[in-house]
């Protein structure tokens, strides 16, 4: 019976295992960032690719990258001297986030991938959450304004160009793909730092050790791509559901979900990052996903037509 | 409830496709060459140099 019982734990453990998803994750990240003589020569890529932006926060100053970082990107058309506005790069983020909203957090962005796998180091007490912590997740939106949009916009220099104050001053993601492998891959790079380089990688390294405690601190209230995604969730063409008929309020899926969504209250809550988790969790299958409308996922197929 | 769900699910196609227009129009303004510039230098604020 024990033996029994022990089986069935070890197959409903395996029924939540995050591997499969971390597969597509690295193997994404892998695609994305395969320049290998970037890495072995301190330079990056510069071919054609680099016009297009990839989904997640991927800095295009990785010596892997292949493709743009849509935050840089955006920043750099807001704040060159002919274009007061980047439709190019807003077009494809609402293209993308419509689309799929943050199932592109994820699955698709390496940053993603590196703070969750951070968070598997063990630790003696996890934080699930805390006083404040909804509100502080609003300050992703206040970055994205300032820093993405309005100082590019309007701090600029005499030539009327802004910088990228984001990347400048906070992103992580760029200090860990871009700045600690062309400093140390690159001389020229290593005379070259200064306090900003210590800044950037202070806030790395705060960012690196706040991962082991809280699952994704720098998704949940930092950063301005998860926060421009997270305004799709709710309209997005690919979507959560919860069948009603089917689910028995169980609180199984609300438990399992590390972003802490309640699939249940509302199942494309602009904080979920679509890492099925509590598809897997639920006993009775109520939690679905999919592109398929209404009518034909769920059983209520009369009420859903009208 | 479920007619909010479906003018939901339209929004969606909609603003994807309206995001494929602004991406059209900005490609055409010559956006991409910005973009492609700023991509194929190393990105001294991205470093934390600049
Ligand atoms: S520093 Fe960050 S935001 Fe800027 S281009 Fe690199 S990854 Fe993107
Ligand atoms: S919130 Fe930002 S860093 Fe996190 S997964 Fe989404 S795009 Fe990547
Ligand atoms: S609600 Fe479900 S899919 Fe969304 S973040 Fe939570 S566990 Fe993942």
């Amino acid at each position: 019976m024990a033996e029994k019982n022990t089986k069935k734990n070890s197959k409903k453990r395996k029924q939540i295992s995050e591997w499969p998803r971390h597969r597509i994750q690295f193997l994404w990240a892998l695609i994305t960032n395969s320049y290998l003589a970037g890495f072995l020569q301190g330079k990056i890529y510069t071919g054609k690719l680099k016009n297009l932006c990839v989904p997640g926060l991927n800095c295009y100053s990785c010596p892997g990258a292949l493709g743009s970082c849509p935050i840089g990107a955006l920043q750099a058309v807001i704040g060159s001297r002919n274009y007061q506005w980047a439709f190019y790069v807003s077009g494809f983020l609402i293209f993308v986030g419509a689309l799929v909203g943050r199932f592109v957090c994820g699955f698709l962005c390496p940053f993603g991938l590196f703070q969750d796998l951070l968070h598997k180091i063990p630790f003696p007490k996890k934080l699930k959450t805390f006083r404040g912590d909804r509100l502080l997740r609003k300050l992703k939106y206040v970055i994205l304004i300032l820093f993405v949009i309005l100082l590019p916009m309007f701090l600029t220099d005499i030539l009327g160009q802004g910088s990228p104050y984001f990347c400048k001053l906070i992103c992580p993601a760029g200090t860990l793909e871009g700045g600690i492998p062309l400093v140390l891959l690159n001389p020229v790079m290593r005379g070259a730092i200064g306090w900003l380089y210590t800044w950037k990688n202070a806030l790395l390294i705060a960012m690196i050790l706040l991962s082991i405690v809280i699952y994704r601190p720098f998704c949940k209230y930092l950063c301005p791509l998860g926060a421009i995604y997270s305004v799709f969730n709710p309209i997005s063409v690919f979507r959560y559901r919860v069948d009603k008929e089917k689910c028995t309020n169980c609180g199984a899926c609300a438990r399992a979900c590390k972003m802490n969504c309640d699939p249940v209250k509302n199942a494309n809550d602009p904080e979920c990052i679509r890492c099925g988790l509590c598809k897997k969790s639920c006993p009775t299958g109520a939690v679905c996903s999919g592109w398929k409308s209404e009518k034909k996922e769920t059983s209520h197929g009369k009420q859903a037509a009208v | 409830m479920s007619r909010r769900r479906w003018n939901f699910r339209y929004a969606g196609i909609f603003l994807a496709a309206a995001g494929l227009c602004l991406m059209i129009f900005g490609i055409f303004r010559g956006e991409m060459s910005v973009v492609f510039d700023k991509a194929v230098r190393i990105c001294m604020e991205c470093i934390g140099i600049g």
